[in-house]
């Protein structure tokens, strides 16, 4: 027998999944990253022309999704750091709950910037 | 009478859920149901108890989905909507109706060193541990295991890679490795640190979330991380 998504829904399941589909999303994010720096060894006029391009409405709302995975990724990494190298502490939904908010805070202080 | 519909697991690894009415009664836990439908309407119904309360560790199952022991769950707190699924438990092979075969399950124990190998002889005085000691707290949290196998069916590392030690065993290693009368620490750390030993985890940590001991063997898995690590950087291993 083989579990499914019963077995897997609690807490910390959900936050692996966070962690991974943000770690999967991200990588391929890099690429375009790489990318876009690239730009500059073209000349300034090329990067701006990228940079521009950046400014719209659509984009600024996917860059908002994308710091929302960096923060989901950097709170739930520095929440196996704890579990990994600090003693135990039976607080661990608590810490869920701390990462996730503390994502939540970092996507929507990014957006309220863009605003 | 209010009745319960029963989804049952049978046949072994192929088979399929055959539905039964169980009569719905006060106070009634899931194996209660199991044993009605084995005694009062399918005799030739395969699963395993011993002790009925929470002792033996013999008749956990997968209810409505999830790893439990079936004679500590009440029948109130898992079918709100008068409907039961009872399958065998996960990632072990299933050998009839609901009994799995737990060889591989307490092979892995033997695999992660999980027996004590003591220095001393009869002859020779109490070994003396402080209960207060960090090591005794370490045991202290994880002894009380009686190997059910809900966490090893509940881990999704064993689904994915199952030459994976497993939690249970992994947190008898933890217990022994800070047991300070044993004398095969080393020994047990190269066993564990291997590809499918503590470094596997994904802490997905299903199996502190299901254990019905309330044990986290995300601890001892942690412990064992940081204890491999320790005894590689000091050339032990």
């Amino acid at each position: 027998m083989k579990n499914d998504y019963r077995a897997r829904n609690h807490p910390a399941w959900w936050a692996f999944a966070v962690h991974r589909a943000s770690g999967i999303l991200l990588a391929f994010f890099l690429p375009l990253h790489f990318w876009a720096l690239a730009q500059a060894l073209q000349g300034a006029e090329s990067l701006d022309g990228f940079l521009r391009w950046t400014e719209q409405p659509l984009v600024k709302f996917a860059e908002c999704g994308l710091v929302l995975l960096l923060g989901a990724h950097l709170c739930g990494g520095l929440r196996l750091l704890l579990i990994e190298f600090l003693p135990w502490h039976d607080h661990q939904k608590s810490l869920l709950a701390i990462a996730g908010g503390a994502s939540v805070v970092i996507g929507l202080a990014f957006a309220l910037n863009v605003v | 009478m209010a009745m319960l519909k029963v989804a049952v697991w049978r046949g072994a690894e192929k088979g399929g859920f055959q539905t039964y009415e169980v009569p719905r009664l006060a106070s009634q836990t899931v194996l209660d149901v199991v044993t009605h439908i084995q005694r009062a309407i399918d005799p030739s119904l395969a699963y395993r108890f011993a002790c009925r309360v929470g002792v033996c560790g013999s008749c956990a199952m997968n209810v409505n989905g999830r790893a439990r022991w079936t004679c500590r769950t009440h029948v109130e707190k898992v079918a709100a909507d008068g409907q039961l699924e009872i399958a065998p438990l996960s990632n072990l092979p299933v050998i009839k109706d609901l009994v799995t075969n737990m060889e591989q399950f307490f092979d892995k124990w033997a695999k992660a060193r999980g027996r004590f190998t003591g220095a001393r002889t009869r002859d020779d005085d109490f070994a003396r541990v402080m209960p207060d000691s960090p090591q005794r707290r370490h045991v202290d949290a994880g002894i009380e295991c009686i190997g059910c196998g809900v966490c090893y069916s509940a881990c999704d590392v064993v689904q994915w890679k199952p030459d994976y030690l497993g939690p249970a065993a992994l947190n008898r290693a933890w217990t022994l490795h800070n047991d300070v009368r044993d004398t095969r620490r080393v020994e047990r750390l190269v066993a564990v640190a291997g590809d499918a030993g503590c470094h596997a985890c994904h802490t997905h940590m299903s199996c502190s979330e299901r254990c019905p001991k309330q044990i986290a063997p995300t601890i001892g898995i942690a412990g064992l991380k940081r204890a491999a690590a320790a005894a590689a950087l000091d050339g032990e291993l």
